[in-house]
């Protein structure tokens, strides 16, 4: 019944956090909510010397959320943004699924456990928030794939 | 009393299942079933009478005016009040916002020079006071009037149990208008709406309740109130989407300036000014919603056949069930008064270590619909530090057993994730 939605990995992530409030140098910062539950997230980027990402996130809400944020930051956290792109994208493909896409494990890795998520409307936005505050705040770091390219 | 399983069959949705379970509908806070009474009757209308109301002298146009304003009578008569006072809007909220705006509109042609009712006039220096259990729809609009006057809005806190904390001071000399929920949608309370209507008429102001979830539920005469205005929804009380009700006294609608403009409302026009009808049918601008105010209608007959004391003692009776059998769950704690004083059939929890999103999804999982959300009462929630709440909202159509599933939900729930699990913060 819910199986399909609250995979083991995901209940792990929520018990779990993995990359929660942890310090990093930050170049900014993303708060997104949303209004029809009052789910929080912040999403802080960051890079390291070598060009990767630092991402960092604190909020609160469902479990779907605060999972979706850990492997989130677990899968981009020391990929540089040309590398994180496709992961991104692949997330989102997922989410707009409804249930019909086989999820590349190479890819996406934790994030397949989400597959169930996008049969489920209500939930999708659960899951796709902190991954909209780390585009937010990668563009206003100017750390996308883009403007990377762009700068370097 | 009436009997619940023999008033089921006259809702054809309550029969149907989901996710692969029998439907249990506990919410019908946010909307109530149909009957197929009430959808009958929409139906009739369409079939046999359907045209434009108020237009037109056809024979058509005669009946569906006559069954339009008939709809009104009963209405008005639901709630004790006269048919001049019932005024048709899409929804409560936008009834809220028609009495937000008559003082908005006044403040501005006030500026402008042009005689207006200085009952409805607001500006810095005056004072406008709601409550911190509001819905969204009986605070934002008048946030709203406050950014656009001048005006300041003030309010009511609430206690620990969830009670308004009637302190002194709220009201006072600079109140203009004074605007109460009758029952939270969240925590179930009801208000001395009586007394805060007398609060404010005491230093002058006007004063309007919120009646969406006290006119579903429980025997309500609008005179009783103490207020000048009143709002409610027709959706919440097995009636159709599209309709939504204003009550007001006469002397002040018809002093009020007019909200929505067009055809309908008026009186004389010229191409530089206008004149307007007297209210009900000034703040009914353009074809209105003959068919929901039919069904409606409807709606209230099927209500008074069964007794509005009964509904209420019948949804104490689940409230109360509810109460005790949430109170032996170890973890969940009830936001919102925990006893039946003055109390009515919204009942919010929250399970610990289980995000009300989570406790929803898997009730629903068992075919039980509650909400999960801030009820569009966001700051009531940040006031019991909660992010959301879970809601069980019960109707004529619930029975002990629909409260026996909601419970297995939490339990199942409960099970699954763990009871009391910690989550690193």
């Amino acid at each position: 019944m819910s199986e399909d939605l609250y995979q083991e990995i995901i209940l792990d992530h929520y018990k779990n956090p993995r990359g929660k409030k942890v310090e990093i140098d930050s170049l900014a910062q993303s708060y997104q909510v949303n209004p029809t539950c009052g789910d929080e997230v912040t999403v802080e980027v960051g890079q390291n010397p070598d060009g990767t990402l630092l991402v960092s996130y604190d909020g609160q809400g469902c479990s779907i959320s605060q999972a979706s944020a850990s492997v989130m930051s677990e899968l981009i956290n020391g990929k540089t943004p040309a590398e994180a792109a496709p992961i991104q994208e692949a997330f989102m493909e997922l989410m707009k699924s409804k249930g019909q896409l086989e999820p590349d494990e190479e890819v996406l890795e934790d994030a397949i456990a989400f597959a169930g998520v996008s049969k489920y409307p209500a939930r999708i936005k659960c899951a796709l928030i902190s991954w909209m505050a780390l585009s937010d705040a990668q563009i206003k770091a100017q750390l996308t794939a883009t403007t990377t390219t762009r700068s370097g | 009393m009436f009997d619940v399983d023999k008033l089921r069959a006259d809702f054809p949705i309550l029969s149907r299942e989901v996710r692969g379970v029998p439907l249990v509908y506990l919410d019908s806070g946010a909307t109530s079933q149909k009957p197929t009474q009430v959808l009958d009757a929409e139906r009739h209308f369409y079939e046999t009478s359907n045209a434009a109301v108020h237009r037109g002298a056809h024979a058509l146009a005669e009946e569906a005016t006559d069954a339009y304003e008939a709809a009104r009578q009963t209405i008005a008569s639901f709630v004790g009040a006269q048919v001049e006072e019932i005024v048709f809007t899409k929804n409560a909220t936008e009834g809220i916002n028609l009495v937000a705006y008559a003082f908005s509109n006044a403040t501005d042609k006030a500026r402008q020079g042009i005689e207006v009712d200085r009952r409805f006039v607001v500006g810095p220096g005056d004072s406008i006071v709601v409550t911190e259990m509001e819905h969204h729809a009986n605070l934002i609009p008048w946030q709203e009037l406050c950014a656009k006057t001048g005006a300041t809005l003030k309010w009511f806190g609430l206690t620990e149990e969830g009670r308004l904390d009637i302190s002194p001071g709220v009201i006072d000399n600079t109140t203009k208008f004074v605007s109460v929920v009758h029952q939270s949608n969240l925590l179930g309370t009801i208000n001395p709406v009586k007394k805060i209507m007398d609060m404010a008429h005491a230093v002058g102001a006007l004063g309007m309740v919120d009646l969406c979830q006290s006119v579903p539920h429980m025997s309500v005469n609008v005179n009783e109130l103490g207020a000048d205005f009143a709002s409610w929804s027709g959706h919440k009380m097995l009636g159709p989407t599209g309709i939504g009700i204003l009550w007001g006294k006469s002397d002040l609608l018809n002093a009020m300036p007019p909200f929505l403009s067009g055809g309908s409302m008026i009186e004389m026009v010229h191409m530089d000014h206008s004149t307007y009808a007297p209210a009900p049918q000034r703040f009914e601008a353009g074809v209105p919603m003959a068919a929901q105010a039919i069904g409606l209608a409807r709606a209230c007959d099927y209500l008074n056949e069964l007794g509005m004391d009964n509904v209420f003692l019948h949804e104490q009776e689940l409230t109360a069930y509810a109460l005790e059998e949430l109170a032996k769950i170890p973890g969940v704690r009830v936001i919102g008064p925990t006893d039946m004083r003055d109390r009515g059939s919204a009942v919010s929890f929250v399970v610990e270590g289980i995000h009300p999103h989570d406790v929803g999804h898997l009730m629903d999982a068992k075919g039980v619909a509650v909400r999960v959300g801030h009820h569009c009462c966001w700051p009531t929630c940040r006031r019991f530090d909660v992010p959301a709440t879970t809601r069980i909202t019960t109707y004529i159509y619930n029975d002990k057993s629909d409260i026996d599933q909601a419970i297995a939900g939490i339990k199942s729930a409960q099970e699954f994730f763990g009871s009391g699990i910690a989550v690193s913060a």
